[in-house]
């Protein structure tokens, strides 16, 4: 009869996508090339947040764009239509990006003639939150129509990203969304949290959103 | 809903740290997961059996050993469990400040293997 051994091991479930994820990362730095991985519901405004940054920074950054969200073009071709190019990743119905689908994707992408690339992760406040994808930083969105108290329902998403858009904050009249509240309790869950109001209708906000993408981007530069 | 991609990771480290130690079969499993991942164990268990068939892992049992959220109050030092199923306020329950930091609940890690 064999003796039953304990091995004590203490590894990160997700190791293999966490040492390609830093395998990414180190890449990136070598080519001087920030990542952002956006995340959010379906709907709550990545596609419009991408194109209104591509609008206001494209003359400063050269900017590229990772498509994950369902397998179609449409997000894509609003990309493109902005003069950027985007790679559209077949996911077929995934319910996250991985490390290993951003380095496929990347093979597609000459990183010597990009400053910026922004991932459009799938839709889903849960899956995501979970995966590094090797994005020098993360970001969500929270759109105001979803209501303030997905902080509670959805906490390791807010736990893990360095920056929330709240936007559609064009529906704030017509709705009893409390932005102190939410702030409140995403700052609890994420004290280092950079908290945003914006709107992709109207361009309320999007200047300043702008300003902290180009900063994380130059601070980014300076260290290396 | 990523049970099946966390399974795939997690029988991976334990292939690898098992045939490290020269294992001729796993018969356990411990996972410690914090309370912040939305992990169904049903699910987890149930793609483990299919994806573990064949492999020196089939038929281990698996613990999955939950951690709390903890939260440590930045005001008066007070240390205490939210409960986020049940949406708990995560203000200090002390001195009811919001100066807070989640200090635990994000594990998410194979802590041991039982191997013969
Ligand atoms: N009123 C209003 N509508 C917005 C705003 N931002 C986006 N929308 C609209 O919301 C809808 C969804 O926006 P998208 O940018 O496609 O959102 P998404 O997150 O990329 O959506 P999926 O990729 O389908 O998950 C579109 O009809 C947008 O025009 C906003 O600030 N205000
Ligand atoms: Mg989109
Ligand atoms: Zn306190």
């Amino acid at each position: 009869m064999d003796n039953i051994r304990l091995i004590d091991i203490r590894e990160e479930i997700l190791s293999d996508n966490q040492n390609l994820a830093n395998d990414i990362r180190s890449k990136l730095r070598d080519n001087q090339v920030f990542m952002l991985n956006l995340m959010s519901s379906p709907g709550s405004g990545k596609t419009s947040l991408i194109v209104e940054t591509i609008r206001r920074l494209k003359d400063e950054l050269r900017i590229g764009v990772i498509e994950g969200d369902i397998d179609s073009l449409v997000d894509s071709e609003k990309i493109v239509a902005e003069g950027v190019p985007a790679v559209q990743l077949r996911t077929g119905g995934a319910c996250h990006l991985d490390a290993p689908m951003i380095e496929t994707a990347l093979e597609s992408m000459d990183l010597k003639t990009v400053d910026l690339i922004i991932i459009e992760n799938v839709g889903n406040l849960v899956c995501p939150a979970e995966f590094d994808t090797g994005a020098t930083k993360r970001a969500m969105i929270l759109s105001v129509p979803e209501g303030d108290d997905k902080v509670l329902k959805y906490p390791l998403m807010f736990s893990v990203c360095d920056a929330l858009v709240v936007n559609k904050i064009d529906y704030l009249a017509l709705s009893d969304f409390n932005q102190d509240l939410l702030k409140e309790r995403a700052k609890m869950l994420n004290r280092e949290i950079e908290i945003m109001a914006v709107s992709c209708r109207t361009g309320e906000g999007l200047d300043h959103w702008c300003q902290w993408l180009r900063n994380e981007v130059m601070n980014y530069r300076n260290r290396l | 809903m990523h049970e099946l991609a966390v399974t795939e990771g997690m029988l991976k480290v334990v292939l690898r740290h098992a045939e490290m130690n020269k294992a001729k079969r796993v018969v356990g499993i411990t996972l410690r997961i914090g309370e912040m991942s939305d992990i169904v164990d049903e699910w987890l268990k149930r793609y483990f059996d299919y994806l573990s068939r064949g492999t020196i892992a089939e038929g281990a049992q698996i613990i999955i050993e939950r951690s709390p959220a903890v939260f440590s109050c930045g005001d008066c030092g007070a240390e205490y469990i939210v409960n986020l199923k049940a949406k708990d306020k995560f203000s200090c329950p002390e001195c009811g400040a919001n100066n807070v930091e989640l200090i635990s609940g994000r594990e998410f890690l194979v802590q041991d293997l039982q191997v013969v």
